[in-house]
This record gives structure tokens, C-alpha cells and sequence, in this order.
């Protein structure tokens, strides 16, 4: 019993910044942008908030700053892909080798730096002694419990505000948003914005809290695996966190089963393998249900086309 | 009369072309305005330019006398303009609520859709009609589809609303429903600016008329010093005159060529959109099918060419057995294939015309010899092509997506004609095209049925379908209510089918 | 007109700053840099050399994404068939024809290294076409499955024991090791073989049958339906070669370079993933593709330059290759086509 709490409580910590990724991906490609571009945002938000925090000492302020980092360079793929109309798919490729190039030049110093100051966990008084899931769910690090508060806002602002029927109909159809007198780039910027916002985010969650430490491409396909979770999802915030804990159990799995003398590699291969069962199940899901990607996703809007 | 509306020399070009050529228009308060001209005579470019959703290259507008700047629907909007698109611009898979509430700036922010609820309740027990605030867009019939955005358009608090052909895809009970509620709007004081080429509807309802040709303003008049033949005058010119078919009569082969047995389709919902059809259409036919768009026709047609898995039943082609064959083995067995959206089906508009041209036969020789192309021969083709068919166009190296609507139809019907077909299935061949080329269409489907060719014609336009159909099919809800000989046909009693009475 | 201008002006001024960021994190100024770059790639027949011998895996690489990518079909896995072609060599030269003589043994090591590339990019191809699985995903998860596998191979399995240790295999025999030109590493059989698969490449995509059906799916995916094309067919073929052609680089970088298998990093420095870029800066076009990939094989060996005289880490290459990305973006390279600007849906 005490393992498999051991297990669990480990999980939310290793899918904690793939849920934090998600969930921005989820609003970005709610609006119709396809931002491949979360691997080099994660990895930015990664060396950002591990260097701040290593200058300042102070962890939150690290955080802050990745988050920053983060949606600043989502400006530039929304720049690309919405004010220039360019290729969304090279544009966020783009962005993961700008993200893996600079995080690399910045992190040199870094590299092997123990972090100052780390975020303790912080169990909440009272909900930690519920049986089973008190242990595993509330005797975690801040950030944590703001994943959790993220998923439910993420998830209400999608459904039952005016804010989410405007995001969700420019992902569906930006001529009609547009034509109700909604400012379509407006809503997609913000929302890419926000997806930034969120990959730095997660990022940060891994280099001050998860690892921490700083180690150049330590992100090592994260940002890759938390678009196979949007699909996952079928763009929904509160399925986003049963993906990202899956994923997160593959990776503590990874660890526990080392000690048997499985190679490494080989372990190392299980997240990405996984990913691609998980992509074919979502598949299935998705057309049993009939349910589709946002219906313009990836695709440029034009207000005055031919014909 | 209070002018409430004033636009002033409007003009836009697209490329070459001027849409609108300094157009002056003027809209009261409380009056139905219609906005009359034949297609491509630039009404909607101009009520597009109202609506913000085109910038217009010169002209300035003014409402209530003050000098207004509409960049954006968003602004439109703040003036008190909404628009009713002929393509409903609805969110298919969104619910009513949430499609009129989109774009409602004074809901609240949390939870906006139990206000809007309330709204949609109210403004359809005052207007006496039924909606179910609560299905998904894409289950709605068309005149219900309307219906969502006329409420959208009254929840705005909008004082000028356009619409745009609106009774294209209604059935005549819907029509008349629609008039009755634009009648209320008007007695509100709300102005309504009806766009059609329809001259029954202008003389119908509206208050005055504003017609335009070719881009320009030919004049606004008050409809009761006019009658029809005036507006038809104003709207053709005078060089063109109304042709009509003289007699109604049928004429085909008893041998089949194309044979529908119990055939059962499903929509991309897997709803079924066609069941359990059965038809023949014969040597030298032309079978119309008529009926509201979204009863079927699209899925049919894809059934027939192998778009579209077919569930239940077969097709035969001169008795051949293609049901679930595979697109290719049956556009090989002589059918061609003139598909609804041109633009994006018909043709590629990034390659060019000779390109386009092979794009059926590219694989048969002389075109290939199996592994490579010989351009020059595929050049020599397209060239014939192009002048046998009238295309007008520089050359054939050009890019499809440079031609005027009407050349791209004529470069389709080029391709898919000159295969010598034994069937043709034309869906909507002549939406959206001026009357030059229609009338160029028409002739060359007529020669091919001269030629022993069968013909499946899909069009919501009803005067095409009587004009060049023997037989008509009408289709409602996914099933064909009645195929009747078009020397017996009205357009009333097909009117009538196509309700489902 | 104007806004052609802008963006030039746009793009340089994203390169001004990328290269501004990239003062201030190491206070190298931009144009010592790039002379540092040019030097050591240009300035010397040596450097010439080098920049020819890492152009070869990004001209095979970028001539197969570019029939790919030319059908709309997103494989960003070049670098794991890369990897899988010089496995497949490697195989073919330790353990199933080790004595074979030369003439028989290297013809069969790209081969096999052509199917093993071919058949890694099937998976995506397979994926794509029976489960509608987004192939930009899978091929890139593939990547990693890759590199995991090649590392596995030479920690493991194939480790040689007379290496001290290091995660190599054991060295290839004389017959599996290709020519060079002098006592550079310009391993010829590979250039010659990118250099006509380019020429081939280009009459397939301008010429032929199955070019024009990959010019029509990638424009156009709706037409080709409606014309009754087969979309699988292509996108199984656009893959199996396109992974081939990465499968061959794989080979050449084993059997003309390294004469062994070792970490998955030391035989590709993401040739996979910078072919990308020179597939699109060569815009999809094998013939321009052949030089792009020549001054990016500069780039490369100029970045290995860098690291040494100047002391930037090699992740700087990395940056300035999405730099030149984001410039080709700006600059319209890849213009989004007519086709997609028409959306599917309406009435």
C-alpha cells in the first residue's frame, strides 16, 4: 500500500509540468494556432527561472520571470503565424530550436550549479490526513496546488464564460468570430500568449522544483509529449490532467524499474513509445465520438479572400 | 423620411476587377430596402463594405448624418448594423445560445448563456416561433439556421439589418414565415436591406429599390412606380432579354445509364443524411434534383462518385455493378464531375491551367507514358482546350486561381467534358456566376444531352432545374419525395415537396 | 509592394537581434563570429573539405523531406532514419557479411540502410493513414526512440570489447569502409550518389507521374480526392523514399566517417533536423537544395569551429538555425499556398 502512495504521490510531480504545458496548448489550439513551439518555450522558461532563481535567491521570482519568458517568445510565433500568416508548423519548429539554441548559450554557466533555494513542500493541514489520497495529492510543493487551481480555471473560463465561447468559435471558425465583431487576433494572441505563459511555466517546474538543477536540453521532448496530451485531451482542461499523470507515472515507472537491469535506454524509450500508443487511442476516441480538432486549426485566417 | 443610412461613392477593386464603381445608396428608418442586381453585379461587395468586412477603396459613409468609420464587423456592429450571410456564418458545432451569444459585448461575463436563454425565449413567443435554445447549430433546417441569426442580429440592438439573398435556401413556407417577420422588424423601425436578384421578392416587399449592373448604381426608385419589366430592364440592361424555355417536354433513351437502388448514405455525423433512394437516369436525360441544400445532395453525389462510403443499396453504371469501388474506377468508367465548390474542389489554384487541365487524365497516355509527363503534348492539349471552351485566359501556364469564377467553371467543364462522358453530375454549376456564362453552361450541358449523355443536375436554383431538366427529383431530409415529368411539374408543387408535404 | 519591404526589414531585424542576444549572453560580437564561421568553413581547403563532407547527410536528408514536405506531409524524423541507416549499415557490415569484398559489401550496406531509413519512416506513413495520427508527432517521437536505440546498441549489445570501454562498436572491416578523396573526409561515393538521387529527384518531382500527384495532394488535397488520386499511395511513397534518401545519409556518416556505430550525438549533430530548414530555404526544390545544403554544411562546421576558438557552446548553431528559420518564415519562403487559404466547411 505505502508503495503505491510512494508511486502516486511521485507521479503528480513528474506530470505536473507536462499538465502545465497542456493546458496553454489546449487554449492556443482552442483558438485555431497550432504552436509546435512548446518544447523550446519549456526549455526557456527552464534555464530563465533556474538562472534568476540562482541570482536571486529567490524561487518565485525564477518563476515569474519563465513565465514572462515563456509568453514573450509565444509573441513571436504568434507574430509569425498571425499577423504574418506564415507557416505555423516551421514557425513553432522555429521556436524549439531558437528555445534549445538559447537556453544552451545561457545555460553554459549554469550547467552543474547547485540552486540556492528550493520550493519545500507543503502539505495542507488537514487534507493530507484524508486516507490514501490526502498523502498523495496534498502533501506536495506550491506550485502543485497551483497546477490544480490552473485546471479548474482553465477549464471554467473555457465553458462558461463569454471569454471561452470567443475562444473557442475563432478556433472553430475566425469568420464567423469575426464577422459577431470579435477581434480574432486579439483572441489569438492572448491565447498564445497564454500558452507560452503556461509552457514557461512548466519549464520553471522542472529546472526549481523537479529536478532542480540546470542540464542543457533537460526538457529532453517534453514539450513534444504535452501536444500528444493536447490531442489527448480532445482539447478538454480536465482531461488534460489525467494525460499529463499518466505520463508522469511512465516516468517514475522509469525510475523505479532501473534497479532491475533493464538498460537505460531502453527505459528511456518507454515515455516516447507511450506517447504514440496514447496518440492511437486518442484517435480511436476521437472518431467513435465523432469529436474533431478545433476546425481551423493550423490554418491562416484571411478576412478578404478570393472567392 | 429619416435617412438614416448614406453611402457615398463607393468604390473597390479586387485586382483588376472594380466591384463596386462610386456606388451612392441610401437607407431610411423603418423602410425595406431592396438591393437588386443580377449575380456578380457587386451588391454583396457592397453590403460586405458596410458591414466592415471589406475596407472600401474610396467612398465614405455616414449614419444619421455623421461621418462614420467601419473598419471591422466589430465597429458595424456598434453602429447598430448586423448582417444575415447567405452562408449563415454560424458555429456548427456550437449550441443557438452560444452562437447568438458570441459577440454580445453587455452579457455577463460568467455564465453568459442563462441570460442569453431567457432573451432567445422572449423574442420567439413575441414573434411567434419555435427553437430549441439548446440543439447544436448543425441539427437546425435552414430556415431555423436564419432564424439564429435574425435573433443574433435583434439581440445586438441592431437598427439596420441586411440580408443576403435570404430566401435562396428556404422552401416557399419559410419565405413567406421570413417576410411576416421582417414586417414586424419594420414596424419596430428597424430598416432591413434586402440583397436578391429575385424581381417576386423586391415587388413583394419592399418599400424602394436600389439596382445595380456591372459594379455601378443604375437608381433607386420607389417600388410602387414600378413594375417588373422596369427592374428587369434596369437590372439586364437593355441588350439582354429574359429568354424562356417554349415548351416543357421530355425527351431521353430507354436504355439506363445510371441505376440507384436502396441506397442509404451516412453524413459525416454518421447521421444517415441519404436512405434508401432508388433512381434511374437514362440516355440522353437530364434528371434535376432539386430541394433545400443540406437535405442529402452533397452525400448523394459523393455517394455516386465514391467520395462517400455507401451503407446500404448499389449504383450501377450501363450496368456495371460501382458500388463502394473506388473514386477513380468510376470517374474511369466515363463519369464527369462538376462539384459544388469549384475553388476548392474543382481545381488547383495554385497550378496551372494546362495542369488543371490533365488533372483526370494525367496517368493515360498521351499524356504519360506510366512513369513520366510529356508536357509538350499536355501543352498543345490545354491550348486546344482553352479556345475550343472560350476560357479567357493569357495562356496555359497561368495559375487556375488568377480566373474569374466563370473561367474556372468553363476550365472544369473543359476538363470533365472532354473525356467523352457517358454521365455527368453537375452540382450547382452556375451558382455565384453572371448571366453571360450561365447561359454558356446550360447550352453546352444541353449539347451533351443532345449526345446521349445522362445528366444528374443538382441546383437549388429552380428556374435552371425547370429549364433544363426532363425530370425532377425532389429531395427532403435524405429521401427522394417524388420524381415528376417536367411537362407536369410546377414550381409550386415542387415547392411544396420540398417541405416534405 | 511596401509590405515586401517591411518584411525584409522585418527579418533583419529579427537576425540583429537574435544576434544581439547572443552578445550579450558570451560578449562575442556577431561579426567576429561570423568570421570565425566563414574562416574555418571557407577560408581554407581543409574548411572547404569539412563543409563538403557535412553538407553530404544534410543534402540526402533535405532532398527526401522536400518530396515529403512537397505533399503536405510533415516528417520531421530525418534525424531518427538517419539513424536507423547507419544501424542498418552497421548490421549488415559486424554481422551479416563482414567478409564480403567491398564491391558486394557497400552496395549492400546502403541498401539495407535505405530500407531501414524507409521502413522507419513507414511508421508514421501507417500511422497516418489507418489511425489519422498527426505524422509531425510520431516521426518526432521516433527521433527519440532512435537515438534511445543507438545508444542502447553501443552501451549494449554491440558494445566492442577492445574499445577501453567507450560506447562504440567494433570497427568496421577495410571492405565496409567508403573511399575517401585524398586524406580529406569527403567519403565520394555518398556525394555522387546525393548528387544524382538530386537530378533524380527533380525529374520526379517536375516531370513524372508521381510528382505531379505530390504537386496536386500537397496543393490541394480535396482536388486529388475528387480526381480519385491515391493520397496513401503518396504519402507511403513520399515517406518510404524520403526516409531512404535519410537512411543513406545514416549509411554514409558510418561507413565514410566514423567506421563504426557510437552515441547516437557523435553521428548526427541534428542533420535531421537542420535538413528541415534546408529543405524549405531551398524551397522544396532538389536542385537549390544541393546548395543550400552546402552553406549549411559551412554553418555546421563553422559552429564546431566556434566552440573551440571562441568558446560558445555548441547549442549557438542550434540558435542561429532557427534564427535563419524564423528569417525564411518573415521573408515568404514558404508562403502559405492558395489551397489552404480556401477553408473546408461553409454552407
Amino acid at each position: 500500500m505505502n508503495f503505491i502512495i510512494e508511486i502516486l504521490k511521485a507521479t503528480i510531480p513528474a506530470g505536473t509540468p507536462l499538465l502545465l504545458g497542456a493546458l496553454g496548448e489546449i487554449y492556443v489550439e482552442r483558438s485555431g494556432i497550432l504552436n509546435l513551439g512548446v518544447e523550446g518555450m519549456m526549455i526557456m522558461g527552464a534555464i530563465s527561472a533556474f538562472g534568476i532563481t540562482t541570482m536571486t535567491s529567490n524561487v518565485w521570482l525564477g518563476i515569474l520571470t519563465s513565465a514572462v519568458v515563456g509568453g514573450g517568445m509565444a509573441l513571436v510565433h504568434a507574430f509569425n503565424s498571425i499577423t504574418l500568416k506564415t507557416n505555423q508548423t516551421l514557425s513553432g519548429l522555429a521556436l524549439t530550436m531558437l528555445g534549445l539554441g538559447l537556453s544552451g548559450l545561457i545555460g553554459k554557466k549554469y550547467v552543474g550549479v547547485p540552486l540556492p533555494n528550493k520550493l519545500h513542500n507543503f502539505p495542507i493541514y488537514g487534507l493530507k490526513n484524508i486516507p490514501f489520497i490526502g498523502p498523495i495529492l496534498f502533501d506536495q510543493d506550491p506550485l502543485v496546488y497551483v497546477s490544480y487551481a490552473l485546471t479548474f480555471i482553465f477549464w471554467f473560463f473555457l465553458f462558461n464564460t463569454r471569454f471561452g465561447i470567443e475562444l473557442r468559435s475563432v478556433g472553430e471558425s475566425p469568420e464567423v468570430a469575426d464577422s459577431a465583431g470579435i477581434d480574432v487576433s486579439k483572441i489569438q494572441y492572448l491565447a498564445v500568449f497564454i500558452g507560452g505563459v503556461m509552457a514557461g511555466l512548466g519549464g520553471a517546474y522542472l529546472s526549481v522544483v523537479y529536478a532542480p538543477a540546470w542540464i542543457e536540453g533537460m526538457t529532453a521532448g517534453m514539450g513534444w509529449i504535452v501536444l500528444a496530451i493536447t490531442i489527448f485531451s480532445l482539447w478538454r482542461p480536465e482531461r488534460a490532467i489525467f494525460g499529463s499523470y499518466l505520463f508522469g507515472g511512465i516516468r517514475v515507472l522509469q525510475y523505479k524499474l532501473q534497479p532491475f537491469g533493464i538498460s537505460p535506454n531502453l527505459l528511456n524509450m518507454l515515455p516516447f513509445i507511450f506517447t504514440i500508443l496514447v496518440l492511437m487511442l486518442a484517435a480511436k476516441e476521437i472518431s467513435r465520438k465523432r469529436i474533431s480538432a478545433p476546425s481551423s486549426l493550423g490554418i491562416p485566417y484571411f478576412r478578404e479572400k478570393l472567392l | 423620411m429619416e435617412k438614416l443610412l448614406q453611402m457615398k461613392g463607393i468604390t473597390k477593386r479586387f485586382g483588376d476587377i472594380t466591384a463596386n464603381d462610386r456606388i451612392d445608396f441610401e437607407l431610411n428608418k423603418g423602410e425595406i430596402h431592396g438591393l437588386l442586381g443580377e449575380n456578380g453585379a457587386g451588391k454583396t461587395t457592397l453590403m460586405n463594405i458596410l458591414y466592415g468586412l471589406y475596407t472600401p477603396d474610396e467612398g465614405e459613409i455616414y449614419i444619421n448624418g455623421a461621418k462614420v468609420e467601419i473598419k471591422s464587423p466589430h465597429d458595424a456592429i456598434k453602429l447598430g448594423i448586423s448582417m444575415v450571410h447567405q452562408n449563415f456564418k454560424l458555429i456548427q458545432s456550437h449550441t443557438v445560445i452560444e452562437n447568438v451569444a458570441l459577440g454580445l459585448k453587455d452579457t455577463n461575463f460568467f455564465y453568459p448563456n442563462r441570460q442569453i436563454e431567457k432573451e432567445i425565449r422572449t423574442f420567439s413567443e413575441k414573434y411567434n416561433f419555435k427553437i430549441d435554445p439548446n440543439v447544436p447549430v448543425w441539427q437546425l433546417s435552414a430556415g431555423e439556421k436564419q432564424r439564429v441569426e435574425i435573433i443574433k442580429a435583434f439581440c445586438r440592438k441592431a437598427r439596420i439589418f441586411i440580408l443576403d439573398e435570404p430566401t435562396t435556401m428556404l422552401t416557399p413556407n419559410e419565405t413567406r414565415d421570413l417576410f411576416r417577420l421582417l414586417k414586424f422588424l419594420r414596424e419596430e423601425g428597424i430598416s432591413v436591406i434586402l440583397i436578391t436578384h429575385k424581381l417576386d421578392e423586391v415587388m413583394n416587399i419592399c418599400d424602394r429599390v436600389t439596382v445595380l449592373r456591372g459594379g455601378k448604381k443604375v437608381g433607386t426608385i420607389d417600388i410602387d412606380r414600378v413594375d417588373k419589366d422596369d427592374l428587369a430592364r434596369m437590372m439586364f440592361g437593355q441588350d439582354i432579354i429574359l429568354k424562356e424555355r417554349e415548351e416543357y417536354s421530355i425527351s431521353f433513351d430507354e436504355d439506363i445509364v445510371l441505376e440507384v437502388r436502396d441506397l442509404t448514405v451516412f453524413s459525416d455525423k454518421g447521421l444517415p443524411a441519404v436512405k434508401d433512394i432508388s433512381f434511374d437516369i437514362h440516355r440522353g436525360e437530364i434528371l434535376g434534383i432539386a430541394g433545400v441544400s443540406g437535405n442529402g445532395q452533397r452525400e448523394l453525389i459523393e455517394a455516386i462518385t465514391g467520395l462517400r462510403k455507401v451503407a446500404r443499396g448499389s449504383i450501377k453504371i450501363l450496368g456495371e455493378d460501382v458500388t463502394n469501388v473506388g473514386t477513380k474506377e468510376i470517374l474511369n468508367k466515363g463519369v464527369a464531375h462538376i462539384p459544388e465548390e469549384r475553388m476548392r474542389v474543382g481545381v488547383i489554384p495554385s497550378m496551372s491551367l494546362e495542369e488543371n487541365i490533365i488533372l483526370r487524365s494525367y496517368d493515360k497516355s498521351p499524356f504519360s507514358n506510366g512513369i513520366l509527363l510529356d508536357y509538350s503534348v499536355i501543352s498543345e492539349y490545354a491550348k486546344e482546350l482553352i479556345s475550343r471552351y472560350k476560357i479567357s485566359a493569357l495562356d496555359e501556364k497561368i495559375p487556375a486561381g488568377t480566373l474569374s469564377g466563370g473561367n474556372i467553371q468553363k476550365l472544369i467543364l473543359a476538363r470533365e467534358l472532354s473525356i467523352s462522358p457517358v454521365l455527368i453530375i453537375a452540382s450547382h454549376p452556375t451558382q455565384g456566376l453572371d448571366i453571360r456564362s450561365t447561359q454558356q453552361i446550360h447550352e453546352l450541358l444541353l449539347r451533351k444531352k443532345e449526345e446521349g449523355c445522362a445528366i444528374l443536375l443538382v441546383s437549388e436554383d429552380l428556374q435552371e432545374l425547370m429549364d433544363l431538366s426532363d425530370r425532377i427529383a425532389v429531395m427532403f431530409n435524405g429521401t427522394i419525395r417524388g420524381i415528376i415529368d417536367i411537362d407536369r411539374a410546377s414550381i409550386e408543387e415542387i415547392g411544396s415537396l420540398m417541405v416534405g408535404v | 509592394m511596401l509590405k515586401r519591404y517591411k518584411n525584409i526589414g522585418l527579418s533583419f531585424l529579427v537576425i540583429f537581434l537574435g544576434l544581439f542576444a547572443i552578445y550579450l549572453v558570451s560578449s562575442v560580437r556577431p561579426d567576429i563570429m561570423f568570421r570565425s564561421i566563414a574562416l574555418s568553413a571557407f577560408g581554407s581547403i581543409y574548411g572547404l573539405t569539412e563543409t563538403l563532407t557535412k553538407s553530404i547527410p544534410l543534402m540526402l536528408c533535405g532532398l527526401g523531406l522536400s518530396l515529403s514536405f512537397r505533399s503536405s506531409v510533415w516528417n520531421i524524423g530525418a534525424e531518427g532514419q538517419l539513424l536507423m541507416g547507419a544501424v542498418g549499415a552497421t548490421w549488415i557490415a559486424l554481422y551479416i557479411m563482414p567478409n564480403a569484398p567491398k564491391f558486394l559489401l557497400i552496395p549492400a550496406m546502403f541498401l539495407v540502410g535505405a530500407i531501414c531509413g524507409g521502413m522507419w519512416a513507414l511508421i508514421p506513413a501507417v500511422l497516418k493513414v489507418k489511425f489519422n495520427l498527426n505524422e509531425i508527432i510520431v516521426s518526432l517521437m521516433l527521433n527519440y526512440i532512435a537515438i534511445e536505440f543507438v545508444n542502447y546498441l553501443v552501451y549494449g549489445p554491440w558494445k566492442s570489447p577492445y574499445e577501453w570501454g567507450f560506447p562504440y562498436s567494433t570497427k568496421f572491416p577495410e571492405s565496409a569502409q567508403l573511399p575517401r578523396i585524398l586524406d580529406t573526409r569527403v567519403h565520394y561515393p555518398t556525394l555522387i550518389l546525393a548528387l544524382i538521387l538530386a537530378v533524380i529527384l527533380y525529374i520526379i518531382l517536375y516531370r513524372s507521374k508521381l510528382g505531379y500527384e505530390i504537386r496536386v495532394i500537397g496543393d490541394s488535397i480535396d482536388a486529388a480526392r475528387y480526381a480519385g488520386l491515391d493520397i496513401h499511395r503518396v504519402v507511403f511513397l513520399v515517406l518510404l523514399l524520403g526516409g531512404g534518401l535519410a537512411g543513406l545519409a545514416g549509411v554514409g556518416e558510418v561507413a565514410g566517417i566514423h567506421h563504426r556505430l557510437r552515441v547516437a550525438s557523435g553521428i548526427s549533430s541534428g542533420y535531421g533536423y537542420t535538413a528541415v530548414i534546408v529543405a524549405w530555404l531551398g524551397r522544396l526544390n532538389p536542385l537549390l537544395i544541393v546548395l543550400v545544403s552546402f552553406l549549411f554544411g559551412g554553418l555546421l562546421v563553422g559552429g564546431d569551429a566556434i566552440q573551440v576558438s571562441l568558446g560558445l557552446p555548441g547549442s549557438t548553431i542550434n540558435f542561429i538555425n532557427g534564427l535563419i528559420l524564423i528569417f525564411v518564415l518573415v521573408q515568404g519562403f514558404s508562403k502559405t499556398r492558395f489551397s489552404t487559404i480556401k477553408r473546408r466547411g461553409g454552407k
